[in-house]
């Protein structure tokens, strides 16, 4: 038996192929679609770049060489050009992959597992524990999120690990929002009736039941804001609040370029570049995620 | 005289788990009369109904060696002669009036609509011509229903505000889907009532879509029993309870009885050779 | 002593300042290994019955006993009484396998054996055991609706609640569900409280139908009144002329 037959077996025999012939499913869907291909495909790239960063840098991202500074794009061994220090733009956007990879896991990890959580809650329980967690989120909601995250910051320190919490942080409310909607919809139905009528918990139930029908609109919005992520992080570290010199942060290389941005356009343009095609990929990957996973279309 | 012929309709799905074929190959021919379409769900008949106004969407595909209606050549015209023919023509009532009728339009508004846009009536000839067309359908107090949003409407007020909607333009042809299957028993057969008397005083033809092959039975002229797609049976709809084919027997049969002997039900038997040829 | 005893209920929604009586001193008793029907046309009240006896409506007035005690929604009580809803493919978890579906309430009682347990409720209710870890969109209606009785016989209730369990399917598989539903009832000797708009169906399976209007009781008739046509009440009568094609012969 091929791989594609024991996926597509109508019978499966066990939990683990079952879930695991759904997300092939899901997989042929999303692969009909060119332009979420295309967004996986940057992602795809941002990952090898961030992995293999040592093997497809050509300099060290750190080193000075002042002899060199400011070459223009194309220049012999510089081909992304050099910035002010001399240092060579390429090697330091493939570093810089790194530190925006951690940036959005650590956001993608804590941010909507925040906010799934409360959204669950307040849409299960209702009544006042609604009416206190949805005020709270208001709140969150009510300031600008880099404003709110530039204030965190400012209280927490500068510095990668400060910028990422105050990115969390700020991330939650939406996602809170999107999870309460959907557990709304989800808590009259007959199968939650039903497993309650089995006597289970409102632990088991907003855990077991309710959180997988609220986990795809959360992921495909989560998608959708890494590209406003990677932006925040990078705002702040174009305000000099995120990653610290010398670290290749793409915000940092941007606010370093700006002294230089009518003269030599190529040390801030190229990790705008680099911002704008992760950006896109996300928004391009979130779009198709959301014809694949919405439930409302699935299972049909 | 024949008001619509179909000939060797087809309608298949193109679909990620291959092509299905929803209707396979069904002809019949209808006068002024009342053809009832009886089967179960995945029958395609259904399908069979909307097919006749092309509203199929994709990626359904309809064909058919041949759609006349009234001299006409469905499978030739464009949209936009399509669009003229459904209302007017061709009416359709389907199964739920909660999903047909606007929920945030009143009532007398969406009756309106058609009469001010096509026919050009004034608001008081149109309003009078709605109310005319809900006295039709014995709704008791017009006035009030004609000023009611649909969530306001019982089930059954609903789907007699949708008959007379679809009556107002005197089509020559309606095709009810399940008009009453969403309806309490007692409301069921007034609404039957009303479309039988409204069916007869205007010469209308109708095909009626239904699973229930007693009321079918009981309501209409002559039945084409479908399944997976094919007319299996086509007969009077006096001898209906005297079918010859298995599945007809099978779907007469399974359906408890009050006063029954209440032992096991007869099931259907899908694997005798009529079901495996089809 | 009846097994399920409701004296007085009333049951009324209270939304937006507005109270609405959806049932009004309604009281009925269901001795043991009986099977009771509830019938009415839509906004009679007859699934709120149901669904109050679960604990999911709200009863205003009235008191409801089982097997003598007075109605407590504990652990203790959903493995006496269970219930299999109208529409099975809104009752089952779009995201569960069926495995996952039967398994949740031995595992909510902590009940061991999962393995043989999910394996002998597929077969009781005649389900290949090969379908275990499909997805409910992979199952046909009646197949759905078995699954939904296998799931209310996990915990081996003495009461079953059935809400319109086959308004939804075709005649052929309401026919095989019917069947089914007959042959557990009497092999684990199931008390059935069974609601349902279709007299037939009540009379095929029922020994004694409540017939409800506007939320209260019209009539209670035996299955041979039912039969002889020997109904008091003038809306009892209406109901059943208008299922007057459904007699026998």
């Amino acid at each position: 038996m091929t791989l594609t037959e024991w996926l597509r077996d109508p019978n499966p025999a066990s939990r683990r192929q079952a879930r695991l012939g759904q997300a092939w499913l899901a997989w042929l869907r999303l692969k009909r679609n060119p332009l979420a291909m295309a967004g996986l495909a940057i992602i795809v790239l941002l990952l090898v770049l961030a992995a293999f960063a040592p093997v497809l840098a050509t300099h060290d991202p750190i080193a000075q060489n002042l002899q060199n500074r400011l070459q223009p794009p194309g220049s012999p061994g510089h081909w992304l050009g050099t910035d002010d220090f001399g240092r060579d733009i390429w090697s330091r956007i493939v570093y810089g992959a790194r530190i925006t990879l951690s940036v959005i896991a650590l956001v993608a990890v804590t941010a909507p597992v925040l906010g799934l959580i409360i959204g669950t809650v307040a849409g299960y329980f209702g009544g006042w524990v609604d009416a206190v967690l949805m005020r709270v989120t208001d709140i969150f909601l009510a300031f600008p999120r880099l404003i709110l995250a530039l204030a965190l910051v400012a209280v927490l320190g500068p510095g990668i690990e400060n910028a990422v919490l105050a990115i969390a942080l700020t991330a939650w409310p939406p996602y809170a929002r999107v999870a309460r909607a959907e557990t709304l919809t989800v808590r009259n139905s007959d199968y939650i009736a039903a497993v309650r009528l089995q006597g289970a918990g409102p632990v088991r139930i907003i855990w077991g039941h309710i959180m997988p029908m609220c986990l795809p609109s959360v992921i495909i919005r989560v998608t959708l804001d890494m590209a406003g992520v990677i932006l925040i992080a990078a705002g702040l570290g174009f305000l000099g609040l995120g990653a610290q010199p010398p670290l290749s942060e793409w915000g940092l290389m941007i606010s370093a370029g700006r002294k230089y941005l009518f003269e030599q356009w190529w040390v801030a343009t190229m990790p705008g570049l680099a911002i704008f095609i992760v950006s896109l990929g996300f928004n391009l990957l979130g779009d198709g995620l959301r014809d694949v996973l919405d439930p409302r279309s699935a299972g049909k | 005289m024949t008001l619509l012929s179909v000939e060797n309709l087809r309608v298949t799905f193109d679909t990620e788990a291959g092509r299905v074929e929803a209707v396979r190959g069904v002809s019949f021919s209808l006068g002024r009369e009342r053809l009832g379409i009886v089967g179960e769900s995945g029958s395609g008949k259904t399908m069979t109904g909307r097919s006749v106004l092309r509203l199929i969407r994709p990626p359904g595909r309809i064909e058919a060696d041949r759609m006349e209606f009234d001299g006409q050549d469905l499978m030739r015209l464009s949209e936009r002669e399509m669009r003229a023919l459904r209302g007017p023509r061709i009416a359709m009532v389907m199964q739920d009036p909660k999903y047909s009728l606007n929920p945030v339009l009143r009532v007398g508004d969406q009756l309106m609509e058609g009469l001010r846009q096509r026919d050009r009536l004034g608001r008081a000839a149109a309003r009078a011509k709605a109310i005319a067309a809900l006295e039709a359908v014995q709704i008791r107090d017009p006035e009030r229903v004609m000023d009611a949003y649909p969530h306001e409407l019982s089930g059954g007020m609903g789907q007699r505000v949708m008959i007379a909607m679809m009556l107002i333009p005197n089509p020559d042809l309606l095709i009810a889907d399940e008009p009453t299957s969403a309806l309490d028993v007692t409301v069921q057969a007034e609404v039957l009532r009303i479309l039988d008397d409204l069916v007869r005083e205007r010469g209308m033809g109708l095909i009626f879509i239904s699973h229930d092959l007693r009321l079918v039975a009981r309501f209409c002229d002559r039945v084409l029993v479908m399944y997976k797609g094919r007319v299996v049976e086509e007969l009077a709809a006096a001898d209906l309870l005297n079918a010859r084919h298995p599945y007809t027997q099978g779907l007469l049969n399974c359906l408890p009885r009050i006063g029954g002997d209440r032992g096991p039900l007869p099931g259907l038997d899908r694997t005798a050779p009529w079901a495996q040829e089809a | 002593m009846a097994l399920i005893e409701i004296d007085n209920l009333s049951v009324t929604f209270t939304a937006q300042g507005r109270h609405v009586r959806a049932v009004e001193g309604v009281s009925l008793s269901v001795p043991a290994r009986e099977s009771y029907g509830l019938v009415g046309e839509s906004g009679s009240g007859k699934s709120t019955i149901l669904r109050a006896i679960c604990g999911l409506a709200p009863v205003s007035a009235g008191t409801i006993r089982i097997g003598g005690e007075v109605l407590r929604h504990d652990k203790a009580f959903v493995r006496r009484v269970q219930m299999v809803f109208q529409d099975p493919y809104a009752s089952l978890h779009p995201r569960h396998t069926l495995d996952r579906t039967l398994s949740e309430p031995l595992a909510i009682h902590g009940l061991g054996d999962a393995d043989r347990r999910v394996m002998q409720a597929l077969e009781a209710v005649g389900l290949p055991t090969s379908f275990r870890f499909r997805y409910p969109h992979q199952l046909s209606g009646g197949q759905r609706q078995r699954v939904a009785i296998a799931r209310a016989l996990m915990l081996e209730p003495e009461i079953v609640l059935l809400d319109e369990p086959t308004s939804a399917l075709d005649a052929s598989v309401q026919a095989e569900v019917l069947n089914l539903l007959s042959r557990l009832r009497d092999e684990r000797g199931l008390t059935f409280l069974m609601v349902s708009h279709d007299l037939a169906v009540i009379d095929h399976m029922c020994d004694r139908v409540l017939v409800m209007q506007h939320g209260r009781a019209v009539e209670e008739l035996t299955r041979d009144a039912l039969a002889g046509a020997q109904m008091k009440t003038d809306y009892a009568r209406s109901l059943f002329e208008a299922s007057a094609d459904r007699m026998m012969g």
